[in-house]
């Protein structure tokens, strides 16, 4: 049988409407009916990338990361109050906060997904000086064990120095905050 | 706000068919997602949160007047669907927007180039769109204009898992690029499903023309970033950068095989597809997207002499809720056919020699 629309490719899709007690047929291919909108009403669950990795959660427990003990109470999120439960099933999180009452379960999620669970990309200029400010030191610490390695140990003295000044630098900060 | 008289039917910046490589790499996208501390993410939010970020961002932009001249607010909520629509078939939002658009916005450039969403699955989205292979432009204007928002927005991020996003797909850089490509030679010689499935082995994904579920259409394909987490931005565009160049090889390649092979078989084909094209009175759009990109390789080829700005917006303009708004009703699919072909014909006319 053909598609009663293009009259060109096979219908695949069947469909019986009802409407005030008139009953009319139709048939037709898949592209006629999902451009008809026939196909809206969900025949095929269509896949959702939210779905897909909420299925890659647990809800009981089963596949907690190791040394994470199953959880015995409730985990929500004290913020938005969203559940872990509603979030394995919805695939998104519910507010900023989540990410750190979900904690260590969300980490081999991300894991999973990414294939690591550690930023190394940009970071906000106003609100995260004092972060970029620990990257700088990071970085500036593995510089100076090369330099030392090398030998460089005058090098090394003028790194270690600028360390030192950053360092002071986040505790001042740290302590205008309190 | 502009609310009455909706223009969306003028071209977009990417349409114009210029940039690196416009032969094959159609357009180029950066989008990055950031959100804002503690108020829930936008599927959560209430009315009131969501309207707190649009004035949040609202006032930013009236306190940044030179670098937004150009820019114009649009409530989609109050938009018609068949005007969302449209803006999906230009690449303008998401297909997600489209349907679900609860006080949701969109900043628009004046070119379309660059659109900042506001309440779609994030907080705030900021898209770059480009014509050809730009993903550094696209990448250095996000970028900014990242910053200039972060300025007065308090971002929700987080030292060890980056900017924090409603889906944990994008969490970390919020990066995704991507590039819409045209590669009818792999498809002729068959090379395509084999290099498609060896590009996810590199983190890359392969979709259709619309994103996330779409078939691919007209051997139009659309590659991104899956990772955002661990790599630096710089990274992600420039894992996607080399990839496209490869493409680009392969595609080049199988083309001049194709005119070394038979030069006269490709010309019949475009030739073919011209002839249709410009004679047509009813036309589907999967079988239009098909000709446009014979046409469009004939073009490339120098077999057929055409304007790539026709054939950008050919792509467009054959869409449904192009078609219905330019006829500014709505139009069952036989109609749509019609007014398909004869808009493809008007189009076509004059523009070949």
């Amino acid at each position: 049988m053909f598609c009663q629309e293009c009259k060109n490719k096979k219908a695949t899709v069947h469909l019986t409407k009802i409407i005030n007690n008139n009953k009319k047929e139709f048939h037709l291919c898949q592209q006629c009916a999902s451009e008809k909108g026939e196909l809206e009403f969900a025949f095929e669950p269509k896949f959702s990338i939210h779905h897909f990795f909420s299925g890659l959660l647990d809800v009981d427990g089963l596949e907690a990361p190791v040394g994470v003990p199953a959880p015995t109470t409730k985990i929500q999120c004290d913020n938005c109050g969203l559940t872990y439960a509603q979030f394995s099933q919805i695939g998104r999180l519910g507010c900023s906060k989540c990410y750190g009452f979900f904690g260590e379960r969300l980490n081999s999620l991300l894991k999973r997904i990414h294939g690591s669970a550690h930023h190394t990309g940009k970071v906000p200029h106003r609100s995260g000086s004092k972060i970029r400010v620990k990257k700088e030191i990071k970085d500036m610490r593995a510089e100076l064990q090369q330099k030392i390695a090398q030998e460089e140990f005058e090098e090394a003295a003028k790194i270690r120095d600028k360390i030192k000044e950053l360092e002071n630098e986040v505790k001042g900060g740290e302590k205008k905050n309190e | 706000m502009n609310e009455g008289n909706f223009q969306m039917t003028r071209l977009s910046k990417w349409m114009e068919g210029a940039g690196p490589n416009s032969e094959i790499v159609l357009s180029s996208r950066i989008r990055l997602a950031r959100n804002l501390k503690e108020i829930p993410f936008p599927y959560l939010a209430s009315d009131d949160q969501r309207e707190k970020i649009y004035s949040l961002v609202k006032g930013l932009v009236e306190n940044n007047k030179e670098t937004f001249e150009n820019y114009e607010f649009y409530n989609l909520t109050e938009l018609s669907q068949l005007d969302r629509q449209l803006c999906m078939e230009k690449h303008i939002i998401s297909p997600q927007l489209v349907k679900d658009s609860n006080n949701s916005f969109m900043l628009l450039r004046e070119d379309e180039a660059v659109n900042i969403m506001i309440n779609e699955e994030d907080h705030i989205r900021i898209q770059c769109l480009y014509p050809g292979l730009q993903l550094e432009n696209a990448w250095e204007l996000a970028d900014s204009l990242d910053d200039l928002l972060e300025e007065r927005l308090d971002y929700a991020f987080d030292e060890e898992l980056g900017y924090l996003t409603a889906c944990p797909t994008n969490v970390g850089t919020g990066v995704r690029a991507s590039l819409m490509m045209h590669l009818p030679g792999l498809v002729i010689n068959k090379q395509i499903n084999r290099i498609l499935s060896a590009l996810s082995q590199v983190g890359l994904i392969v979709r259709g023309l619309y994103g996330e579920g779409t078939e691919v259409v007209g051997n139009i394909v659309q590659i991104s970033n899956q990772i955002t987490l661990g790599q630096k931005e710089k990274e992600i565009i420039r894992n996607i950068h080399v990839v496209a160049r490869q493409l680009i090889e392969q595609e080049e390649a199988a083309r001049q095989a194709l005119l070394n092979e038979g030069r006269e078989r490709v010309a019949d084909r475009a030739g073919r597809a011209l002839g249709i094209l410009s004679n047509a009175r009813i036309i589907g759009s999967q079988e239009a997207m098909q000709l446009i990109s014979d046409l469009r390789l004939g073009m490339d080829l120098g077999l057929i002499e055409l304007d790539r700005k026709v054939l950008n917006q050919l792509l467009v303009v054959i869409r449904p809720a192009y078609l219905q708004k330019i006829q500014e009703k709505e139009l069952d699919s036989y109609e749509r056919d019609v007014c398909r072909a004869t808009l493809i014909r008007e189009m076509l006319e004059g523009k070949t020699h």
